[in-house]
C-alpha cells in the first residue's frame, strides 16, 4: 500500500522536476500576487501588518488553483490516466500519492517563502512562524479539496476558471482558520486553537477526498 | 418497455413512478394543485404581513420585509440539501429522474438564495443603516449563492448528460459536508474579528400573528419550490428524452 503511493509520489516529482518552469511559476505567481498588494493599499506598516496574514492566504489559494490544472491533465493527455484507472492497486490510492506530490511541489514551496513575506510585511517572529506553521498544515487542503475539483473539471472547456468557480468557496474555513491563526497571534490570544483545528479539518481531508476524487475520476474519464 | 407489473398487495405501485415517461404525466397534474396553493398561501401570508400583523416597536414597518426574507432564506438552505439528496440517490441508484431532479432545484435554490440576500440588504439599510455587513448570517449565505452557481456551472459546462448528472452529484454532496464547516466556521470568524456591532438576533417574543403570516408565507413558497422545480423537471425530461417513442407521440 505504502509502495503504491511512494510509487506515484516518485514518478510525479520526477516529472516535476523535469518540469521546473511548471513549479517555479506557481510560486513566482504567489509572490507576484503579495507584492501587489501594498502597491494597491500604500505602504503604511500598521495597515500592512494586519492585512497580510489575509493576503498571503489569499494569494496561497489562488496559487493552488492556478496549479490544480497541471494535477491530472497532462495523465489524461497521454493515458497515463487510464492506466491508473485500470490498475489493480486502490484507485483512491494513487490518487492520494498524485495529490501529495502536488502538495510537494506546490504547497511546501508557497510555505517557505511565506517566511520572507512575514520578514517583508514586518510581522514579527511569532506570528511569522505561526504564518508558515498555518500554511503547512492547511496547504495540504487545498491540494486535497483542489483535486476534487480539477477531477471533475477534466477535459472541459474553460477548465481553469470552472474550477475557482467550484473550488473556492469550499476553501473558505481554510482561509478563515489559517489567517485567523495569524491574527489571533498576533493579538496576543495564541494561535493553537485555530492550527488543532485546521489540523483536524486536514486529516478529515485525507480520508475522505481521496474517495471522492477517484469517483470524480471515473465519472470523468469514462 | 416491458415492465412487470409487481403483485402489490392492494397499494399501487409508487416506483413505477420512477421512471421519466410516468412521472411527466404525474408532475403535470400536480403543477396547477401546487402553484393554487402557493398562490393562495402568499396572498394570505401577504395580507396577514401588512395589514393584521402589527407594526413593530423597535423597527416600524421595515420589519414586515421579514415576511418575504426568513421564508426564502429557510427554503433557500433547504432546497440545497434537497438537491444533494436526490444528486446522491441518482449517484447510488443510477436513476435518471433524480438527477434531473436535482437539476430542476438548483436554479431554484439560487433564486432563493438571492431574494434573501437582496431583501435582506434591503432591510438591513432603514435598521442598521448599511446594506451590508459581514455578518456571519450574511456572509455564509452569500457562499451559499456561490455553491449553487457553481453547481450549475458545472452542469452546463458538461455537455454529455451522463457525466453531468455524475459530476454534479459529485460536487452536491462535497458541498453538503462543507456547508455546515463553512457556517461554523464564518461564525467564528465573525466573532474574532468583531466587526460588525449590529446583530441579527431580533426581539425574543414575537406576535402571534407575525408568526402566522411568517409561517403562511413559508408554506406558500414551499408550495412555489415544489411547483417551480416541477415545471423545470418536466422541460429536463422532454430535453433529455426526445428520441423516445413516448415524448414522439406527445408532439
Amino acid at each position: 500500500m505504502i509502495a503504491t503511493v511512494a510509487a506515484v509520489v516518485r514518478r510525479d516529482l520526477l516529472l516535476a522536476a523535469r518540469q521546473r518552469a511548471d513549479v517555479a511559476n506557481t510560486l513566482l505567481f504567489f509572490v507576484v500576487v503579495v507584492t501587489l498588494v501594498p502597491l494597491g493599499v500604500g505602504n503604511e506598516p500598521n495597515l500592512l501588518r494586519s492585512v497580510a496574514p489575509g493576503v498571503v492566504w489569499v494569494a496561497a489559494l489562488l496559487a493552488a488553483i492556478l496549479s490544480l490544472n497541471r494535477l491530472f491533465a497532462a495523465d489524461f493527455a497521454d493515458g497515463t490516466l487510464e492506466q491508473m484507472l485500470l490498475a489493480a492497486e486502490p484507485l483512491p490510492l494513487i490518487v492520494l500519492g498524485k495529490i501529495a506530490a502536488h502538495w510537494l511541489v506546490t504547497g511546501v514551496p508557497v510555505t517557505v517563502v511565506s517566511a520572507v513575506l512575514g520578514v517583508m510585511f514586518d510581522l514579527g517572529a511569532g506570528p511569522t512562524l505561526v504564518l508558515m506553521a498555518s500554511l503547512a498544515v492547511g496547504t495540504p487542503i487545498l491540494s486535497l479539496l483542489g483535486a476534487v475539483g480539477a477531477a471533475l473539471t477534466l477535459g472541459l472547456r474553460g477548465g481553469g476558471v470552472l474550477i475557482s468557480l467550484l473550488v473556492l468557496p469550499l476553501y473558505v474555513p481554510v482561509l478563515i482558520l489559517g489567517a485567523g491563526a495569524v491574527e489571533a497571534t498576533a493579538a496576543g490570544l495564541g494561535g493553537a486553537a485555530h492550527l488543532l483545528l485546521l489540523a483536524g479539518l486536514a486529516l478529515f481531508a485525507v480520508v475522505l477526498t481521496p474517495w471522492a476524487v477517484a469517483a470524480a475520476l471515473r465519472i470523468s474519464v469514462e | 418497455m416491458q415492465t412487470k407489473a409487481l403483485p402489490a398487495a392492494g397499494a399501487s405501485n409508487w416506483w413505477k413512478y420512477a421512471a421519466p415517461n410516468t412521472f411527466y404525466p404525474l408532475a403535470g397534474r400536480m403543477i396547477p394543485w401546487f402553484a393554487a396553493a402557493a398562490a393562495v398561501l402568499c396572498a394570505l401570508g401577504l395580507y396577514v404581513g401588512f395589514f393584521v400583523a402589527p407594526t413593530d416597536a423597535t423597527q416600524g414597518e421595515a420589519y414586515r420585509i421579514i415576511f418575504i426574507h426568513v421564508p426564502a432564506a429557510w427554503m433557500s438552505m433547504f432546497i440545497y440539501l434537497v438537491m444533494a439528496f436526490w444528486a446522491g440517490v441518482g449517484l447510488a441508484f443510477n436513476t435518471r429522474l433524480s438527477a434531473m431532479m436535482a437539476l430542476a432545484l438548483a436554479p431554484t435554490g439560487a433564486i432563493m438564495t438571492f431574494i434573501a440576500l437582496w431583501t435582506g440588504a434591503l432591510w438591513g439599510r432603514p435598521t442598521w443603516g448599511t446594506y451590508w455587513v459581514w455578518d456571519a448570517r450574511l456572509t455564509s449565505e452569500l457562499i451559499l449563492l456561490f455553491l449553487y452557481l457553481g453547481f450549475m456551472a458545472l452542469q452546463a459546462a458538461i455537455e454529455d448528460p451522463r457525466r453531468a448528472d455524475r459530476a454534479g452529484a459529485v460536487l452536491a454532496l462535497v458541498g453538503v459536508v462543507n456547508i455546515p464547516i463553512i457556517y461554523f466556521s464564518v461564525q467564528w470568524w465573525n466573532t474574532l474579528h468583531q466587526g460588525a456591532s449590529v446583530s441579527l438576533t431580533k426581539a425574543p417574543t414575537m406576535a402571534t400573528t407575525m408568526l402566522t403570516g411568517m409561517l403562511l408565507m413559508a408554506l406558500g413558497f414551499w408550495m412555489y419550490s415544489i411547483a417551480a422545480s416541477l415545471a423545470r423537471v418536466r422541460s429536463i425530461i422532454l430535453e433529455r428524452e426526445r428520441r423516445t417513442e413516448w415524448v414522439r407521440s406527445l408532439a
